[in-house]
């Protein structure tokens, strides 16, 4: 239901490019990169205004328990959760697609038998969720779950459908551009990773507070998948192409031996 | 020659709607309550103006009553006997959570035990972490040497509180007064 008594789009994206440019400033002052994750204080998407801490963060040092994580395994996960598609006794609405890449720690190692949990909108961009109002069909045939383990590579593979945009009500007339979330295990505990894969050429991206928090429009590029026409399968379905990062604290790359506290 | 460090991929909030992917069957009961040495922890979780969070949700992940790290397998598929270390619960309505587990041994000989606390929500655009320490360890905090780092004015707020038998209250606020202490283990992310 349209609310006219929201903020309107313009609102929200200048105080978007106002944030925006505070930070490249800042950074640029101290000189230092911009931080891959988005600040956790952005207004734009409204949401944050009281749920950001107003404290800095405290500075700790891993210990051992934070430095690996649980041990997920086969055993945990069947096989199929990596289908999206096959989960009803009918196919789903809309356009299958095959989504692949590797899990990588930040010195391209493989981040090996872990954990990655997925979810989505269907095509028609609703959730299987009570709470999504969205007035857009459900899809018997899609609930829009998956979860898998990484291979010895740290790759992984899905088969879905694209999810749909759809609309919410951080403002009027905002849009969410077509996601699939995903929630990612690394080797440390500290590497721990919930975000939003896309979709390339989305016009939506620029009008998005939520990746738009992302100040840094380098990192912002890395959640976007590319369509991949290797990856693609005749007569069936396309394929995209996502690789994931999870580096943590540096300490993680201390070998026990090296540690005062081994 | 090490090729550059890759860029991190960025965090995006969990969103609103991970309530029917994310939790998983016999996710807060890391340890079964049945378990002689079962602790309850639990609590709610408030966001600046008071109000409890009714779309958060909440890992534990801690090491055996020893001290040790935990390799056993079967966090989504619990069998009722083996304590992973593992947990996960979305709140409820009223924000609330509750985890069955161990209490766990410290890690190091000059360290309390904790419980590592990650909270993922609506609205928080990069989980926080956080660590619960016990309330019924007097000696062993005080002797912490992260704890003696924190502004004793605000170490509270890492201290889950004894409210019952093998019970402990560990409320985490979000924004302004008593705000939870949260961590950054990666100075070098946030400069």
């Amino acid at each position: 239901m349209p609310n006219s008594t929201a903020e309107n789009q313009e609102t929200i994206s200048e105080e978007i490019a106002a944030i925006h440019a505070e930070h490249s400033a800042r950074a640029e002052a101290a000189g230092r990169p911009l931080s891959a994750h988005p600040p956790r204080n952005f207004a734009p998407y409204r949401s944050t205004m009281l749920r950001h801490p107003t404290h800095e963060l405290v500075r700790a040092d891993p210990e051992e328990i934070e430095l690996v994580s649980p041990a997920f395994g086969h055993t945990d996960v069947a096989a199929e959760e990596n289908d999206l598609t096959i989960q009803h006794s009918g196919e789903p609405l809309g356009e299958r697609i095959i989504v692949t890449g590797r899990v990588l720690d930040g010195e391209g190692r493989p981040v090996r038998n872990q954990l990655v949990e997925i979810w989505q909108a269907n095509a028609s961009g609703r959730y299987v969720h009570k709470r999504d109002q969205h007035p857009a069909p459900l899809d018997p045939n899609f609930t829009g779950v998956g979860r898998l383990i990484t291979g010895d590579n740290g790759e992984y593979r899905l088969t879905t459908i694209k999810p749909g945009a759809y609309p919410w009500k951080n403002h009027r007339n905002a849009w969410r551009p077509a996601h699939i979330h995903f929630s990612f295990f690394g080797s440390a505990f500290t590497q721990r990773l919930v975000t939003q894969m896309y979709f390339p050429g989305d016009p939506l991206f620029g009008l998005d507070p939520i990746y738009q928090s992302i100040v840094d429009p380098a990192a912002r590029q890395r959640l976007v998948a590319q369509y991949d026409h290797d990856v693609s399968e005749p007569e069936w379905a396309l394929g995209y192409r996502w690789d994931v990062v999870l580096t943590g604290p540096r300490s993680t790359w201390m070998e026990p031996e090296d540690s005062d506290h081994a | 020659m090490p090729d550059a460090p890759l860029g991190q991929t960025p965090s995006q909030t969990v969103g609103p709607f991970f309530g029917y992917a994310l939790p998983f069957p016999g996710g807060p009961q890391v340890a079964a309550p049945w378990h002689p040495e079962s602790i309850r922890l639990h609590g709610t979780v408030y966001d600046g103006a008071g109000d409890a969070i009714p779309d958060a949700i909440i890992e534990i992940w801690h090491a055996d009553s020893a001290g040790r790290v935990i390799a056993e397998r079967g966090s989504l598929d619990r069998n009722g006997h083996t304590v992973t270390g593992f947990g996960r619960s979305a709140v409820n309505r009223a924000g609330e959570f509750e985890f069955s587990t161990i209490k766990p041994g410290s890690t190091r000989a000059d360290a309390a035990p904790y419980i590592l606390v990650t909270v993922f929500a609506r609205g928080l655009t990069h989980h926080l972490f956080t660590r619960a320490y016990f309330g019924d360890e007097v000696e062993r905090n005080e002797g912490d040497p992260f704890l003696a780092t924190v502004d004793p004015l605000r170490r509270p707020t890492l201290i889950a509180a004894p409210d019952a038998q093998n019970s402990y209250r560990f409320d985490i606020r979000l924004q302004g007064e008593g705000e939870t202490v949260f961590l950054d283990f990666d100075a070098e992310i946030y400069g």
